[in-house]
This record gives C-alpha cells, sequence and structure tokens, in this order.
C-alpha cells in the first residue's frame, strides 16, 4: 500500500473542470515528481490532498486512511507538511516565530529546540536571520524558511509547490540538496515543478500532468530520456 | 491647567474607543469581516450591569464581561460562520440585521426611556488647581491594563501567534494546523469582552443607557479603528486615544463644540487621503 494513494481525483472551480480525473502514488521513501506546464492544474492537485479545497470526486488515502475530506488544520498532526507555491512564509512574523509556527501543533520544548538546530545547521543563515522580520529576506532564503517551517513537525510526507519558483541557479541546488536529504532522513516527498529537468533529475518516479490529466509516468530517467518530454517541458 | 484636565479627559474618552476599535479591527484581521453589530454589544453590556447591579456592583461588572463573551460566541457561530467564503456584501447586511436584533430585543425587555446604571458613585480626585473625577481615572488605568494585557497575549501566547499568523495568510495557517475556526471564535470572545469593559467605563462617566446606546461609540470606535489602520492591534489604540482626545479638545472650546463630530470625520478623511491603510495599517501583499 502506497503511504499516498490519489484516485480518480475530480476538482471543478465553479463550470471549469481544472482536474479531470487523476490517479496517482506516492510509495513511502519516494520522491515523486509532478510535472506540468503553466495552468496544468498542479497547484490544485496539492490543494486537494492538503484539504484546502474540496474535491467534485474521487478519493485520497494517506498511510491507510480516507483522507479525502479530512480539514486542512488536521493533516499535519497525521504527518502532512506542505511548502505552498509562492512560499507563503508569515511575513510579519521573526525567522524563530515562523519556525516556530510550523511546530504549532506539538507541544515537546525539547523536540522543538532538536529540530530548530537541526534547521539552523542544514540553513546557517536561518540562524544568523532568527530575530528578523521574514519578509524582508532575499527570495532564497524565504524559501528555505518555507522548508524548515514545514519540517518543524518532522512529517512523513512533505508536499513541496514548486520550490524553485523564482530562485536564481544557486539557491535552486541548494534547495534541491536539502530536499534529497530530507528524503534520504526518511521523508517522502510529492515535488510539484515546472522545473522539470531539475525534478526529473532528483525523483524517483514522476507524473507529467496536462490540462488536468495525467499524460504519462515512468522512473526520472525515464522520463528525462523521453524524446516527447524533452520537446515539451526540457527545451529540446 | 484646563488644558491638563481635557487632555486627561481625552485619553480616557480615547481609552473607551480603543477597547472598542480593537474588536472591530481584530475581528477585520482575522474573520475579513466588518462586525456593526459591535457597538450594540457595548448596550448589552450596559444592561447586563444594569441586571446585576441590585446584587453586588463587582458581580455585575463580572457578568456583563461574561454575558457579552458569550455573546459574542452566539452571534458569530448564528450569524456569521454560516456566511464564511459568502459576498463581503451579505456578510454586512447580517451585521446590521443583527445589530437591530439587538437594540430591538434592548427595546422590548426595557423600554426606550433612559435608564440609571449607577455602578458607584465615585467623585473627584482634586489636586490643588486641577481636579479630575475618579471615573476618568479608572478609565485611564483599565485602559492601560487591557493593552498591556491584549499586547502581550498576541505577542506571546500561542493563540496570539496563531491569531497574528491568520490574519496574515489564512491558508498558511491552516497548513500549520491552526483551526481557523476556533481563533475565530476566540477572537469574538475577546472584542466582545472589551466591549462590555468599554461599556462599564462608559456607564461610571456617564450612567444613563437606552437601547441604541451602543451605536454613537460603535461608529466612532470603528472610525478609530480605520484611522489607525484596519486590522492593527496598535493602530487601534493610536486611533482611539487620538479621536478621544480631539473630541475633547473641541468640545472645551465653545466656538467650536458643536462642530466636533464633523470635525473627527474630517480628520478621518484626511487620514486616509493621505495614507489609506491608516496610520498603522499596511498594504495587504498580493500573494503569487
Ligand atoms: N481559484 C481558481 N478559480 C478558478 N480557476 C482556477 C483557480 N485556481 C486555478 N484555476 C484554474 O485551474 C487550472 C489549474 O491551475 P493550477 O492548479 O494553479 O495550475 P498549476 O499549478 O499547474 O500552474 C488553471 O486553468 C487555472 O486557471
Ligand atoms: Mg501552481
Amino acid at each position: 500500500m502506497a503511504l499516498l494513494e490519489v484516485r480518480d481525483l475530480q476538482v471543478n472551480y465553479g463550470l471549469i473542470k481544472a482536474i479531470k480525473g487523476v490517479s496517482f502514488d506516492v510509495n513511502e521513501g519516494e520522491i515523486v515528481a509532478l510535472i506540468g506546464a503553466n495552468g496544468a492544474g498542479k497547484t490544485t492537485i496539492m490543494h486537494s490532498v492538503n484539504g484546502l479545497i474540496s474535491k467534485a470526486g474521487g478519493s485520497v488515502h494517506f498511510a491507510g486512511s480516507d483522507i479525502t475530506h479530512t480539514q486542512a488544520h488536521k493533516l499535519i498532526g497525521l504527518g502532512i507538511a506542505q511548502v505552498p507555491e509562492g512560499r507563503r512564509i508569515f511575513q510579519e512574523l521573526t525567522v524563530y516565530e515562523n519556525l516556530k509556527m510550523g511546530f504549532f501543533i506539538k507541544k515537546s520544548k525539547a523536540e522543538f529546540e532538536m529540530r530548530l538546530e537541526e534547521m539552523y545547521s542544514h540553513f546557517p543563515i536561518l540562524k544568523e536571520r532568527s530575530s528578523q522580520i521574514a519578509g524582508t529576506l532575499s527570495g532564497g532564503e524565504q524559501q528555505m524558511l518555507a522548508m524548515s517551517r514545514a519540517m518543524m513537525s518532522s512529517p512523513k510526507l512533505l508536499l513541496l509547490d514548486e520550490p524553485s519558483m523564482g530562485l536564481s541557479p544557486l539557491y535552486v541546488n541548494i534547495i534541491f540538496d536539502m530536499i534529497q536529504a530530507v528524503n534520504k532522513q526518511g521523508t517522502t516527498v510529492l515535488l510539484v515543478e515546472q522545473n522539470a529537468k531539475k525534478a526529473l533529475s532528483i525523483a524517483s518516479r514522476a507524473y507529467v500532468l496536462e490540462t488536468g490529466r495525467m499524460v504519462k509516468t515512468g522512473t526520472g530517467s525515464e522520463l528525462l530520456g523521453d524524446e516527447e518530454i524533452r520537446r515539451a517541458y526540457l527545451g529540446g | 491647567m484646563d488644558f491638563i484636565v481635557t487632555l486627561v479627559n481625552g485619553l480616557s474618552l480615547g481609552g473607551i474607543y480603543a477597547m472598542i476599535a480593537l474588536g472591530y479591527t481584530m475581528v477585520y484581521g482575522i474573520a475579513k469581516m466588518l462586525n456593526f453589530a459591535h457597538g450594540d454589544v457595548i448596550m448589552v453590556g450596559g444592561y447586563t450591569v444594569l441586571v446585576f447591579l441590585a446584587v453586588n456592583p463587582v458581580l455585575a461588572i463580572v457578568m456583563s464581561v461574561i454575558f457579552c463573551l458569550l455573546l459574542g460566541i452566539v452571534i458569530e457561530k448564528v450569524a456569521y460562520k454560516p456566511l464564511r467564503g459568502a459576498s463581503p456584501l451579505a456578510v454586512l447586511i447580517t451585521a446590521i440585521g443583527v445589530s437591530y436584533l439587538l437594540q430591538s430585543l434592548a427595546l422590548i425587555i426595557f423600554g426606550a426611556a433612559p435608564e440609571f446604571v449607577i455602578i458607584a458613585n465615585l467623585g473627584t480626585l482634586d489636586l490643588g488647581p486641577i481636579s479630575i473625577k475618579y471615573s476618568t481615572i479608572i478609565t485611564l488605568v483599565a485602559t492601560v491594563i487591557v493593552m498591556t494585557v491584549l499586547s502581550l497575549f498576541v505577542k506571546y501566547s500561542k493563540i496570539g501567534r496563531a491569531m497574528v499568523a491568520v490574519s496574515e495568510d489564512r491558508d498558511a495557517a491552516r497548513l500549520m494546523g491552526i483551526n481557523i475556526n476556533m481563533i475565530i471564535t476566540i477572537t469574538f470572545a475577546i472584542g466582545s469582552a472589551l466591549a462590555a469593559l468599554a461599556g462599564v467605563c462608559s456607564l461610571l462617566n456617564v450612567p444613563t443607557i437606552t437601547p441604541t446606546y451602543g451605536a454613537m461609540p460603535g461608529i466612532k470606535a470603528f472610525t478609530a479603528a480605520v484611522i489607525g489602520g484596519i486590522g492593527s492591534i496598535p493602530g487601534a489604540m493610536v486611533g482611539g486615544i487620538l479621536l478621544g482626545i480631539v473630541e475633547c479638545l473641541c468640545k472645551a472650546v465653545p466656538e467650536i463644540a458643536p462642530y466636533t463630530i464633523a470635525i473627527e470625520f474630517a480628520i478621518l478623511i484626511v487620514i486616509l487621503l493621505v495614507k489609506p491603510t491608516g496610520i498603522l495599517g499596511k498594504k495587504r501583499r498580493e500573494k503569487v
């Protein structure tokens, strides 16, 4: 049984059918990439998994339990954390307070200190900036903070929505290194990306999404070598 | 010397406006709605004092705060929660409906004639040339305590931090595991309890009450919240104090006194022209 099972998912925005019956699995320990052009429906799928939007049909199961209609705020307690599209850090809070928000549902002070130190050791800049207002960080630093905030709760499954968006190649590498590092330490990852090349290079498996439908699936290297994919997503 | 007395009275009146404005601004920041029934909670609090005054003044104050706190929760659950996600206009009209409902209930129960609510006969503090009513001093002290406690609560408590997170980005807050409905409920409870306290302070100063008792302070406090920057807690404090001082200064000059309300709203307009988000308000960033 997969850690995350999405079956025949359908989502509508009014009369627009954004997701038209999508199924996919994320197995424990994997990095699964979901690639597709702008507007394909990647974010909509993420929001259906994390409960921020309601579904017109289909089901979502996590670790064996049905979370199709679970409220968004209950998911982090089950072990699903997300780095949303556009980072969505709390701009008016400090770096430290943002990290604390990531630990909101938990109580253990000792565990909090441990997680905090771990995040600071991944990204020492966050420690230096711990009392800085998060809105004043650079885009790359904000993405590091968003990743760390999501990892504070030690999730089983990490959802990442376009973590490379708007970042310089240097920061893209830093973020992707972090993704691989947390994966090695046991966190399963579902990664949504427009940067297909980068995503496929670290993915165990990947799905290709086109206007609300899955059109292709395979291992990361299979898709990297796929002629059609090369033409459509990797620029030749 | 008159000037100092006027200033102290202004600070005290401003404190009352600020306590009410805090309710408007917190609800706006967190639930993203204008609760136009907020002023009427003050009135309900005042009548609650009246009902329990025969038993004991302190009990009356405590009951007033508790009753309004519960009333705030009930109003939110019954009237506003079903409209979550509805158009702002629908919510606004519902709030106006709640306001009329509360006023009408008070009219049915207590009648239209003013009732006297004399919580205590406090007298005046005489310091040579300066004399200040004790009710003014008590209001000032209450204001300082309320503002300090609320600021510390928002800054350091877990629920306070969650409130800030929700007001900044509701969906991101949900992803952190914050139960939005619970935070909204708590916000209404706090705002309504503060309205009750403001009502008690008002009654200490002017001890009469009618079913429309909350309307004017409600509008003034709403103005104060907008002047300070709606959604901002320090903004509500600054706006309230500013409005209270302006009001007392205007009323102290006989030639200007009739135009007091006009001047207050003129200040609102000028501030909004210069800074549309209010003195301490922040522009909401567009999300990418
Ligand atoms: N709130 C919304 N209301 C209406 N349509 C939307 C909304 N959000 C997304 N869509 C539409 O749904 C489709 C998928 O969007 P999205 O999931 O954001 O795509 P992606 O993340 O792959 O860029 C697009 O056609 C988009 O215009
Ligand atoms: Mg997207």
